[in-house]
């Protein structure tokens, strides 16, 4: 959604078959009439499939079938239907399943960039580790050779507040633990929640912090310098400006 | 660079070369009549016939080439196949007896004995496989490097010297049959020495290490002594006990200050 409002052309493609929600949440669920596996199994175009997003007519999203498994998915179907992708859009989003069976495999394994969400907790932060191994081992870009796959750290739910006290892994904890390019932090925000139940994506939301550290996010992605924010405990820094009273 | 050993459950993988340790019984010829062999063959079988039934065999031909028996590869075959046992490989014999056994598919086993000539050997051997491990310098002379950071669930082998410049995760295995040098920080399981080197050792910038381990001597993180832990220390064997100590003896507060 970033990358479409910043003026590319941009698809998404849920890899969670059948655990559909990414249409949920971007607001289109009404107007899924085709899907992933039906392309793949050349029972519809990508045309058909593909949703038009309504906040944004740079973005298209190709909904995960519901009624499916991962079985469902092939490498060379999802190869065959990203090459198609290819010609038309600048960005494809492959929205992975967490874990490590099939559709996270195949989300990852054509990709050129990876975006490793994590929560700033031990398991979660053990499993991106795993995770990345698989990138570094498993993906089309390892198993060729060639360069491999840019790896981006976003670490979602922080809470400084919560680090404070110690409840949290703080950024430095992941980041000396995953050893990765910290693309940005999503500060834990009610917004969020929020926005994923009305189906409009939190980036629309300029007002909320959630919204604009994404919109931070995508701007250091495409190249841009900006200041890392929503790291620091924001009440804590006001105390020190005006003094402990 | 493939070094996660696990297989992802539904990779196009259709087959797998693996190494594997048989035991199959093995038939030492000490005569060249064929008569005597079967009648002997059949008794010996008769002892014990459901043991022997379809079992696979292999023909041991050192003894008749040490008296300069000649035997017919062939006949012998036929003898074997009609006691109700399958042949399975031939070793000792002379070159056209492993002619001979090939053109019966059987295939030439190499004998690790001086008795064997250098023809046998140039023969197609079959010998174990070893799994292939993807990746890693397999020469037994050289250090293996790796600069990528080693994450959870991957495995490294290393024959000679490991030397690893990133971290290396917890939930990840490093295994070298020489030295491991971590130059970073050492999270995972780290086992030197494990084809019985003792003199292995491990060197780490910063030991968080969930199990250490030379040659089969292993340590878990938690009999790890605070006073090493997080710090640049190096790991032996002496008298059967792993003794891990600071590398940079003099400079205790420096060693932090290094990451």
């Amino acid at each position: 959604m970033g990358l479409a409002k910043k003026g590319h052309k941009t698809a998404v493609i849920d890899f969670d078959v059948g655990l559909r929600n990414l249409d949920l949440i971007m607001g289109c669920e009404r107007r899924v009439v085709y899907d992933f596996v039906n392309v793949i199994n050349g029972e519809a175009t990508l045309n058909q499939a593909l949703i038009r997003d309504k906040n944004c007519n740079l973005l298209y999203i190709l909904p995960a079938s519901q009624t499916r498994d991962k079985d469902a998915l092939s490498q060379e179907g999802v190869g065959k239907v990203l090459d198609e992708l290819k010609k038309d859009f600048k960005y494809i989003v492959c929205d992975s399943p967490a874990g490590i069976e099939k559709g996270a495999h195949l989300a990852m394994y054509f990709a050129d960039d990876a975006f490793v969400v994590t929560n700033p907790e031990v398991s979660s932060v053990r499993d991106s580790d795993r995770m990345l191994g698989i990138l570094a081992s498993k993906s089309r870009r390892a198993v060729d050779n060639e360069e491999p796959i840019k790896e981006y750290l976003l670490l979602t739910r922080y809470s400084p507040e919560r680090v404070k006290l110690g409840e949290m892994l703080s950024v430095d904890d992941v980041q000396d633990i995953l050893s990765l390019h910290l693309l940005g932090v999503i500060p834990e925000s009610k917004s969020v929640l929020n926005a994923s139940n009305s189906g409009t994506p939190v980036i629309l939301d300029e007002k909320s912090d959630a919204g604009q550290a994404y919109a931070d996010i995508v701007a250091r992605y495409l190249g841009e310098n900006r200041p890392h924010r929503f790291i620091d405990d924001k009440k804590g820094f006001f105390r020190n400006l005006f003094g402990s009273k | 660079m493939s070094i996660d050993s696990q297989k992802m459950p539904n990779s196009p993988l259709a087959l797998e070369f693996k190494s594997s340790t048989f035991s199959v019984p093995v038939l030492v010829l000490c005569s060249e009549d064929l008569v005597v062999i079967e009648q002997q063959l059949k008794e010996k079988i008769s002892l014990a016939p459901e043991f022997f039934r379809n079992s696979p065999l292999v023909l041991d031909m050192q003894e008749i080439n040490k008296h300069g028996y000649d035997i017919d590869i062939a006949a012998l075959t036929d003898i074997i196949h009609k006691a109700g046992l399958l042949p399975i490989g031939i070793r000792g014999g002379n070159i056209q007896q492993n002619k001979q056994a090939l053109e019966l598919l059987i295939p030439v086993y190499s004998i690790h004995s001086s008795s064997v000539s250098t023809e046998t050997q140039k023969q197609k051997t079959i010998t174990p496989t070893p799994e292939p491990t993807a990746d890693i310098d397999t020469d037994v002379t050289t250090s293996t490097l790796i600069t990528q950071p080693i994450r959870s669930g991957q495995r490294i082998y290393a024959t000679g010297d490991l030397v690893i410049l990133a971290q290396v995760s917890a939930g990840a295995e490093i295994m070298s049959e020489g030295n491991i040098h971590v130059y970073n920080t050492l999270r995972g399981r780290a086992l030197a020495g494990v084809q019985g080197n003792t003199e292995a050792r491990i060197f780490c910038f910063d030991l968080q290490a969930e199990l250490i381990s030379i040659a089969g001597n292993y340590k878990v993180s938690e009999d790890l002594d605070e006073t090493v832990r997080n710090k640049p220390v190096q790991i032996y064997l002496q008298d059967q006990a792993l003794i891990i100590k600071d590398i940079v003896q003099h400079h205790k507060n420096h060693s932090r200050n290094i990451r």
